[in-house]
């Protein structure tokens, strides 16, 4: 009796969730009185309000009514896998590049290749971040990557110049470092922002996510460690994200800081701050590589092959060289078209750092794909153990390489 | 034996109808109207409580993750998810976290919410305001006072090192170092859980007959030897159910350790339930997640035993 009850009230709460589904895939689908087939799409991403003229571009572009939905970063992932079970994804939905082959691999989503859209022109890079088993899935309008922010004015008068290489970079944070002002900051924190924060000095160095206890990563390693016992980098780097090291650096107790374009409408709001950057320095001089960021967008399968068309079209639309420009011009990104990206670098000095290092740049899923998160893992737990103490930079990622996880 | 029984069985139904017609349905409607008493009670714990745990053990023998979202397949693979939760490095490191933290937490939270306890039984001006003035920690939203104090511990900037340098101690790497970041994470959940125990404390305090006291006095036990004699036989049983409830309610504590440290530094604060979130939500890798937090179910329940047996003592004393 009580089994029976349960299945009872367990199947009607099935049936009630069903029913909502269908209420609320019906409210994305086509409304009435808008002119026969299938003229709306819902859109999710993580962004803000300010993305919301550029969506609207497009969708009269493509003769679109656009419902727009912007979640919370950190709650993207789990509403999409909700979604995905319930069955109302949305009709286009931006993922973060690392994602994408993740989603992917689950079947959720729609090749673009269906709806005639290539990515090329793009950054290959990008475009290969965008694919999952050689079906493009994503397309990228902007990318983005980390270069070196220095403070202009605390440069001048401590008689540095921007540094090109590790030593360079160990000498200037060093002379740089004064009072209350570290030289050098960057986030090496216990998520994936520490990672992507250490891969320049690690991929540039020849460090492998495949099997990071190389020499070349505890070279890598090392020079991140030393920086820290130099008293260049304050210990509490391994607790804070990007935006604690953007704060430090806006407060100017950073002369230096490893960060990304996305930062720069807050380091322009930021009186009397006078700042520039140039490509994070390697141990030889040599272009760093970097890893690619930024965000795609993708059409999930959905019930209407219709409405799916649309959202190939309108995901065509962002990703035209003309609307590229436009949203690097809104965000401080760079265009993924590298024709368009070379344009834009001569026309923004202060983006220009980045259009060099996007390059160059190697996607974080390129190697792994959907594993990539592992590795992610092991490279911060890594980075973590030597900066603590816990280990040497060749023991920790011995370790971390071994761990289950 | 059996046969009289048997007589006695057999022969009330026949008495029953021939002495009232209208009995056996009276009997089945009392009988049905019963369970529909117990019926809302039966549900709510069905659906809030069985269906999760029993999802959760399910979860815990299937390769759960992303992928099943859409495709609604979770391969059955037995205990390989156990396997690797008991295998991995970070077990024995959880565990013993966890344990310290549990501990750590409930002993000074308990001594000193015992001491504020017994401060605010005798009352003098502003005690009452004083005593609510304690509840503070318990109505602040925990992820805004986990901000605030992982500000106030910062090494470089934070208030608690600012004061502290003013005695000229040299700033405390308290979030920073391995081996203090578990025991400042420690030190904000007493602060939290202060509360709660003064509060049970106090009430199981107002209940200790005064009269007890002051015969204790004529015989010349005041002060320690009457709480040695007096208050501790008489709030016992409100001890026990403290430090049970305070046990099961610090296993499971997530939000204060992500909101400080996210487990870290280099895992120095990742203890069963953050490794369990990280599993599950960060790393997508459900099933490992559900395989964890069932080892966190089963500790919690064997004090959720603890405490039931406890309390029904209480009732029969």
């Amino acid at each position: 009796m009580k089994m029976s009850k349960t299945v009872a009230v367990l199947a009607g709460a099935a049936l009630a969730s069903l029913a909502l589904a269908g209420c609320s895939s019906g409210s994305g689908g086509s409304g009435p009185g808008s002119g026969g087939g299938s003229k709306s799409l819902t859109i999710e991403d993580y962004y803000q309000a300010n993305y919301n003229p550029i969506y609207q571009k497009c969708a009269k572009q493509v003769g679109a009514k656009v419902t727009i939905n912007h979640v919370a970063g950190a709650g993207l992932i789990a509403k999409v896998l909700q979604q995905a079970s319930s069955r109302t994804l949305p009709d286009v939905l931006m993922l973060d590049n690392p994602d994408i082959q993740q989603i992917a691999a689950s079947g959720a989503l729609s090749p673009l290749t269906d709806y005639g859209l290539s990515g090329k022109g793009d950054v290959p890079a990008v475009t290969a971040a965008g694919s999952y088993k050689g079906k493009l899935y994503g397309l990228e309008p902007v990318t983005n990557s980390i270069a070196l922010y220095y403070n202009v004015k605390m440069l001048k008068a401590a008689n540095v110049t921007p540094p090109k290489t590790w030593d360079e970079l160990r000498a200037a944070a060093k002379k740089l470092t004064k009072g209350k002002t570290y030289g050098f900051a960057m986030s090496n924190i216990n998520t994936y922002e520490g990672t992507w924060q250490f891969l320049p000095f690690f991929w540039s160095n020849g460090g492998d996510e495949k099997n990071i206890a190389t020499p070349q990563a505890a070279q890598a390693l090392q020079f991140d460690l030393d920086l820290q016992n130099d008293g260049s980098m304050s210990k509490s780097s391994i607790n804070w994200a990007q935006a604690d090291v953007n704060n430090q650096f806006i407060a100017g107790k950073a002369a230096m800081m490893i960060n990304g374009p996305w930062q720069l409408p807050a380091l322009k709001a930021a009186k009397g701050l006078e700042f520039a950057s140039v490509p994070i320095p390697t141990r030889t001089g040599d272009a760093p590589v970097a890893p690619l960021g930024g965000e795609a967008f993708t059409v999930p399968l959905t019930k209407s092959k219709d409405t799916m068309a649309l959202a190939g079209r309108f995901v065509g639309c962002l990703n035209t060289p003309s609307m590229q420009t436009y949203i690097a011009g809104v965000t401080g990104n760079v265009p993924t078209n590298e024709v368009s990206a070379d344009a834009w670098a001569k026309t923004h000095s202060d983006v220009a750092a980045f259009v060099t290092t996007t390059k160059t740049a190697r996607a974080r899923t390129g190697e792994l794909g959907p594993d990539w998160p592992k590795a992610a893992t092991k490279i911060y737990t890594a980075v973590q153990a030597a900066l603590t103490g816990k280990a040497s930079p060749t023991a920790a990622l011995q370790q971390a390489q071994s761990q289950s996880q | 034996m059996s046969a009289s029984v048997e007589a006695a069985v057999g022969s009330r139904p026949a008495a029953v109808v021939a002495g009232h017609p209208g009995r056996p349905r009276a009997r089945v409607l009392s009988s049905l109207s019963r369970w529909l008493f117990i019926a809302p009670a039966v549900l709510y714990v069905a659906v809030f409580f069985g269906y999760p745990v029993v999802k959760n053990v399910v979860m815990s023998f299937q390769d759960y993750s992303t992928r099943t979202f859409f495709t609604g397949e979770a391969p059955w693979v037995g205990f390989k998810n156990y396997a690797a939760t008991f295998g991995s490095s970070l077990f024995t490191t959880t565990v013993v976290n966890t344990a310290l933290f549990t501990i750590g937490s409930i002993v000074a939270q308990f001594v000193i919410g015992l001491g504020l306890a017994l401060f605010f039984k005798r009352s003098f001006p502003l005690s009452g305001f004083l005593r609510g003035l304690l509840l503070l920690p318990w109505l602040l939203p925990l992820i805004a006072s986990s901000a605030v104090w992982k500000w106030m511990l910062d090494q470089d900037s934070g208030a608690v090192n600012q004061f502290l340098g003013l005695f000229g101690i040299p700033a405390v790497p308290w979030l920073v170092s391995p081996n203090l970041a578990l025991v400042a994470v420690i030190g904000v959940n007493i602060w939290l859980g202060i509360p709660f125990n003064t509060t049970i404390l106090y009430s199981g305090l107002q209940s200790v007959p005064q009269e007890l006291y002051e015969a204790a006095s004529l015989d010349g036990a005041v002060g320690v030897r009457a709480f040695r004699y007096i208050t501790w036989p008489s709030i016992r049983s409100v001890v026990s159910v403290v430090i049970v409830l305070g046990v099961v309610y610090t296993l499971k504590v997530v939000d204060i350790i992500l909101g400080l440290t996210g487990g870290g530094p280099a895992n120095s604060t990742q203890t069963l339930a953050t490794n369990a979130y990280h599993q599950s939500f960060v790393n997508f890798q459900f099933g490992e997640g559900a395989a964890v937090s069932n080892v966190l179910i089963v500790v919690s329940f064997v004090f959720a035993i603890v405490y039931i047996s406890l309390s029904r003592k209480a009732v029969d004393e």
